[in-house]
């Protein structure tokens, strides 16, 4: 089995032994969007025309929050150390750990997504939009988060650090992703927001491996 | 040029060099600010649209511009650290940023001061201002995260990378917000074109650009100087220095 795979497998195992680690985000995401009704009030077309906004910002914060768990155990055990020692450190094992941390944590939020839209009472137009951007944006989320996260990782009681570190990074996705589904919902092409989201992702993938492990390897020291 | 700059990478020698560099930028930097800004608010001839409340232009258009160049010279500081290992670039990446941060937040207050008279309000989500405003935000993390190491070092080179990941995003932010909104006034002062602004009006605003930018790298070269003399504080020269014997 090549190092990547073995990488998630050993990733999905961990996960399935401590399930509150995926379930937590979820919760926190959830909760937030329910808090946003109480505040603003329930009238059906202000919620409407908010939703997708506040379902936005609801995943950023909670894939924020799940950030702090990405290397946090492995760096206390000792383990990351080992990996970073090993003949496979590089693109690949930062690739894989964040390719499970994007299954695990944004996936579950996608398809919880559509449910949250529906108590929020967001058209179809809009939900199809805001499902595809959040399809093609959340991988650059995971791996703009991984560099924060692997920037912390050394620094104890990292988690308000970690949200002055990458909430500024996210920006970008949020206005080209609430773009894309105000665009939707005028049922004007949406298609060039995606494509810069795509590109987004495409660009986080590419380049945020490599400050990864440099960030890593000053941790560990 | 490497050999040229072999010996700077002693503490020693850098420390006197930045003082030789601190004296010129500090004295031009400061005669520099003093005139152009008694010029500029005194002399110039009042706009016929925004009357006197223009010339707040004089301290905003320095600082905003030398907030994003100041960005943009700490990422160079944090590549040269990063690729060559001299650990006195990324000491700089540190000595540059709250610099940076004070003008970010200048930028953004006399901004401010300037939108009310102009716009009628002090604050609007308009592309410039935000992008402005997250680059403070940047700022802060950077210091934010030099500070949360224990180990200064490491904190150095954890923050020089997280101002390299920043100033790829910056032109992003950037660009992202102009398509966003936008109501702020176009540049005033690009390379190629004339200038749309008289003369008259002109020339205290580049003098000030040109002090602000040194009385910033003063500010920068003070703050390396004293964090080189923290470093060092076991060594002979540093006591040499602090007994007066330069």
């Amino acid at each position: 089995m090549s190092p990547l795979l073995e990488t998630m497998r050993r990733e999905t195992l961990l996960v399935m032994r401590k399930k509150s680690d995926v379930l937590n985000p979820l919760v926190f995401y959830l909760l937030v969007i329910s808090l946003f009704p109480l505040g603003v009030g329930p009238a059906p077309e202000t919620l409407a025309r908010i939703a997708p906004g506040v379902i936005w910002v609801a995943i950023l914060l909670s894939v924020m929050l799940s950030l702090e768990r990405l290397f946090r155990d492995d760096y206390r055990d000792g383990s990351l150390e080992q990996m970073l020692l090993s003949p496979h450190a590089g693109a690949g094992l930062v690739l894989a750990k964040v390719l499970s941390h994007w299954l695990m944590i944004c996936v579950p939020m996608l398809v919880l997504s559509p449910l949250a839209a529906l108590l929020m009472g967001v058209s179809l137009k809009a939900l199809v939009a805001m499902m595809l951007s959040l399809l093609a944006a959340t991988p650059a989320l995971s791996m703009i988060g991984a560099v924060g996260a692997a920037l912390t990782v050394g620094v104890g009681r990292s988690g308000v650090l970690l949200s002055l570190l990458i909430l500024p990074l996210f920006i970008p996705v949020l206005i080209f992703a609430t773009a894309a589904i105000d665009a939707a919902a005028m049922s004007l092409p949406y298609f060039g927001q995606l494509a810069l989201l795509a590109a987004f992702s495409v660009a986080a993938i590419t380049l945020a491996p490599f400050a990864v492990i440099a960030a890593l390897r000053i941790g560990v020291q | 040029m490497f050999k040229w700059l072999h010996p700077y990478a002693k503490s020693e020698n850098l420390y006197r060099l930045s003082g030789k560099f601190l004296f010129w930028f500090g004295w031009l930097g400061f005669v520099g600010a003093i005139i152009g800004t008694v010029w500029g608010l005194g002399f110039t001839p009042a706009d016929y649209q925004q009357g006197d409340s223009f010339r707040i232009i004089y301290l905003h258009v320095p600082t905003a511009m030398l907030s994003m160049s100041g960005y943009l010279g700490m990422a160079i500081a944090a590549f040269i650290g990063t690729v060559w290992q001299q650990r006195h670039a990324d000491m700089t990446v540190i000595a540059i940023a709250p610099v940076g941060a004070v003008y970010t937040f200048l930028a953004l207050f006399t901004g401010a001061v300037w939108g009310k008279p102009t716009w009628g309000t002090y604050w609007v989500w308009d592309a410039r201002l935000t992008s402005e405003l997250i680059l403070l935000f940047l700022y802060l993390g950077v210091i934010a995260l030099y500070y949360a190491y224990e180990d200064r070092r490491s904190g150095a080179r954890a923050a020089a990378i997280l101002a390299m990941v920043g100033v790829i995003n910056v032109p992003i932010i950037h660009y992202s917000v102009v398509w966003w909104n936008s109501l702020h006034q176009g540049a005033t002062i690009t390379v190629f074109e004339k200038p749309k602004m008289d003369t008259s009006m002109l020339w205290p605003l580049l003098i000030n650009i040109v002090s602000f930018g040194l009385i910033l790298g003063a500010f920068t070269l003070m703050r390396l100087r004293n964090d080189l003399l923290m470093k060092e504080g076991h060594r002979p020269w540093v006591k040499q220095v602090l007994e007066g014997k330069h």
